[in-house]
């Protein structure tokens, strides 16, 4: 029976495929469980056997991929000429924008904290946002539900995000941005739209995006005014009439078709282009979506820089890289591909307080524990950030969040300068692939450098 | 009454302009050949009349300014304005006042499909007859039709209210035709009034969400 069996893991190194793991029983070792059906697939059978819909949780993916975790840099050494920790200038400055717009961004960092909504993200959360934010000298971003007077008066550099579903779309908010980001899709869902649930749908929240309070709120998959790219370059030269050409114009895409998608982007007009890979977070989407569309940052960046090459444009459009960014290797590994800037998002919240185990009890009431994002989509947050609720969102004092955010972000672009000057680079933006090699073959041929060891690049010449 | 000729100034020098009139200012607009985002961001009760075809987004995000087209209008007329009033004399092609918040969209005209796709207050007048998929999940604001509809009419639709003088080819998910009280008739003939439009409120039916589905239920799955 199984639930007198008890379980061990036998093999679970990361570097092995699921189909490799075993778990068996530790008295009767003959129990080999299933590659196919484990019993996390068994309870999600059982689970829509049960209820007659899909599971709907937030975050990003959880399957394990190829990432920046299988990039290594290699530091100087004889050949090349490191520079002096601590010493030694190495410059984190980055200018976004500058291609059109009258007044391109310029942020003391390239971490720059992603588009999330208030509504799934409570007020205090979003302010948070904007005071760390302007603490470490950066940007943070709108999202769906429009720009919240907390967020914009703590927010020294302020993106709007221009989605889909225009809940609360104002052109007074898009004139009081420092720049406007047009979403084409996101990497947690690429092709697919948003749902906020009900049970977050506050009567501020209702109000911002003009529906009635508690019901499930749909936001669209694609824009309601234009198809296609040609209409984007339409669409892109209104937003600049009405911003008087003074606003950077970003697009951003969920990784897919990344090298026609960033061409396209660029070719109607686009300053800056955001890629978000599929391990970027969402407040509340299928399952499904999430673990089967989109491809992981890592390819993207490579793909993104080909095609911004390919139209002598890298540099001149700005790419801001999304997805998965937790520490300053992978900003930096980022920034090596060709990136000028990355976005934090998953990361932040977690800087914030998220996932904290200082609300384990909480976590186990709704069913769920600390790192396992999932069963609190509903607004249910035992951290109070990805809420609705006052009560909760009592729990984050916006003035610590900021606080813990900076912290972070400083702690990052500490990390980057780190690895920037082992490898001889007085500006960040000096790295270069050919400063990394791969640890894994899928890495190598993902991210177009070498396997560690050799010279060979998957893919690259026909080999 | 300042007149502004489009063979001569830059669709940047109109906005401009435009933009930076005051109350009660007049312009007119000439030679306009189809030109996008004509006449956009306006922000005060400035009168502008512009003579020809227009583009996309001619009104865009219209705030308090009353405009007028001789002509037709191209992709996305009057897109999320917020106040004031448009009217254009021809027929406007695709997403018409989509996301619009506020204001009044006359379009004495036709209207072309998925106008007033997701509108959020906005009030919208169609003399002629209007395409497929219009007021899709419309959330708020008023569509009267003085002609008949294209297929999906209001498809997924939210609190707006569809006033429709001719015939419903067909009602998109969760909409349904709904009792014309007195409040509506009332309702009905204002708008008609502002809009020039010559019709009785007793010639109308209306429609509106049977808010089935507003919150997912596994049931109703063949709806969508």
């Amino acid at each position: 029976m199984a639930q007198h069996v008890n379980y061990i893991i036998l093999i679970s190194t990361k570097s092995m495929t699921i189909k490799e793991k075993r778990f068996m029983s530790k008295d009767n070792p003959t129990l080999i469980e299933s590659a196919t059906f484990p019993r996390h697939v068994i309870a999600e059978i059982q689970r829509a056997a049960k209820t007659g819909i899909y599971d709907i949780r937030g975050f990003g993916a959880k399957r394990e991929i190829p990432t920046f975790d299988d990039l290594v840099f290699l530091g100087a050494s004889t050949s090349r000429y490191p520079l002096e920790g601590y010493r030694e200038k190495c410059t984190t400055e980055v200018t976004l924008g500058g291609r059109f717009a009258k007044n391109p961004i310029h942020l003391k960092t390239p971490i720059t904290i992603a588009g999330m909504s208030f509504g799934s993200l409570s007020a205090q959360a979003k302010e948070s946002l904007g005071r760390g934010a302007t603490i470490a000298g950066t940007s943070t971003t709108t999202g769906d539900g429009g720009m919240t007077p907390e967020e914009r008066g703590h927010s020294k550099t302020l993106v709007y995000q221009y989605l889909p579903s225009r809940y609360g779309m104002n052109p007074d908010d898009l004139r009081r941005a420092d720049a406007i980001e047009i979403v084409l899709g996101q990497g947690a869902k690429p092709g697919g739209g948003g749902m906020l649930l009900g049970q977050k749908i506050s009567p501020r929240v209702a109000q911002m995006r003009d529906l009635p309070e508690g019901i499930d709120q749909r936001s669209a998959c694609r824009h309601p005014d234009w198809t296609g790219p040609d209409d984007l370059e339409i669409k892109i030269q209104e937003l600049r009439e009405i911003t008087n050409w003074e606003k950077p114009i970003y697009v951003k895409v969920g990784a897919t078709r990344v090298f026609y998608d960033v061409t396209l982007a660029v070719k109607a007009g686009a300053d800056v282009v955001v890629v978000d890979g599929m391990q970027g977070g969402t407040a509340a989407t299928q399952d499904v979506f999430i673990e089967h569309v989109g491809i992981p940052t890592l390819p993207a960046v490579r793909m993104a820089v080909e095609a911004l090459q390919e139209m002598d444009m890298h540099r001149k459009v700005q790419l801001v890289v999304s997805g998965g960014i937790r520490s300053g290797a992978d900003v930096a590994k980022a920034l090596a591909l060709g990136a000028d800037a990355v976005a934090i998002g998953t990361a932040a919240l977690i800087a914030l307080g998220d996932q904290s185990p200082e609300f384990d009890e909480d976590y186990k009431a709704i069913g769920s524990a600390a790192g396992f994002w999932d069963d609190y989509q509903q607004g249910n947050d035992p951290a109070g950030i990805t809420t609705q609720d006052p009560e909760l969102a009592k729990r984050l004092d916006p003035i610590l969040g900021g606080r813990r955010l900076a912290n972070y972000i400083n702690v990052l672009t500490l990390e980057l300068q780190t690895l920037a000057r082992a490898c001889g680079k007085s500006h960040v933006h000096n790295l270069e692939p050919e400063d990394m090699v791969a640890l894994t073959m899928e890495a190598a041929a993902m991210a177009g450098v070498p396997l560690a060891g050799t010279s060979w690049i998957p893919g690259k010449n026909g080999v | 009454m300042t007149a502004i000729n489009l063979n001569e100034s830059s669709v940047r020098e109109l906005n401009e302009k435009l933009q930076s009139g005051s109350s009660g200012d007049k312009f007119v607009v000439n030679n306009t050949v189809g030109k996008h985002a004509l006449s956009v961001g306006l922000t005060k009760k400035v009168n502008v009349e512009i003579n020809g075809h227009v583009g996309y987004y001619c009104a865009g995000m219209n705030q308090e300014a009353s405009i007028k087209i001789n002509g037709n209008a191209g992709p996305g007329l009057a897109e999320n304005m917020m106040s004031g009033e448009v009217r254009v004399t021809g027929n406007a092609s695709q997403y018409a006042a989509a996301t619009g918040h506020g204001g009044l969209l006359v379009i004495e005209g036709d209207a072309s499909s998925r106008c007033g796709i997701s509108m959020k207050g906005v009030d919208i007048v169609v003399g002629g007859n209007i395409g497929h998929m219009s007021a899709f999940m419309a959330q708020s604001g008023t569509l009267v039709v003085c002609g008949d509809t294209g297929d999906a009419l209001g498809d997924s639709i939210y609190e707006t209210k569809i006033y429709v003088r001719g015939k419903v080819k067909s009602l998109g998910a969760d909409c349904v035709e709904k009792e014309m009280k007195k409040e509506h008739k009332e309702e009905l003939t204002k708008l008609l009034e502002m809009a020039q439009m010559n019709y009785s409120a007793d010639e109308f039916r209306r429609y509106g969400s049977a808010r089935k589905l507003y919150n997912f239920d596994i049931d109703q799955v063949d709806d969508y």
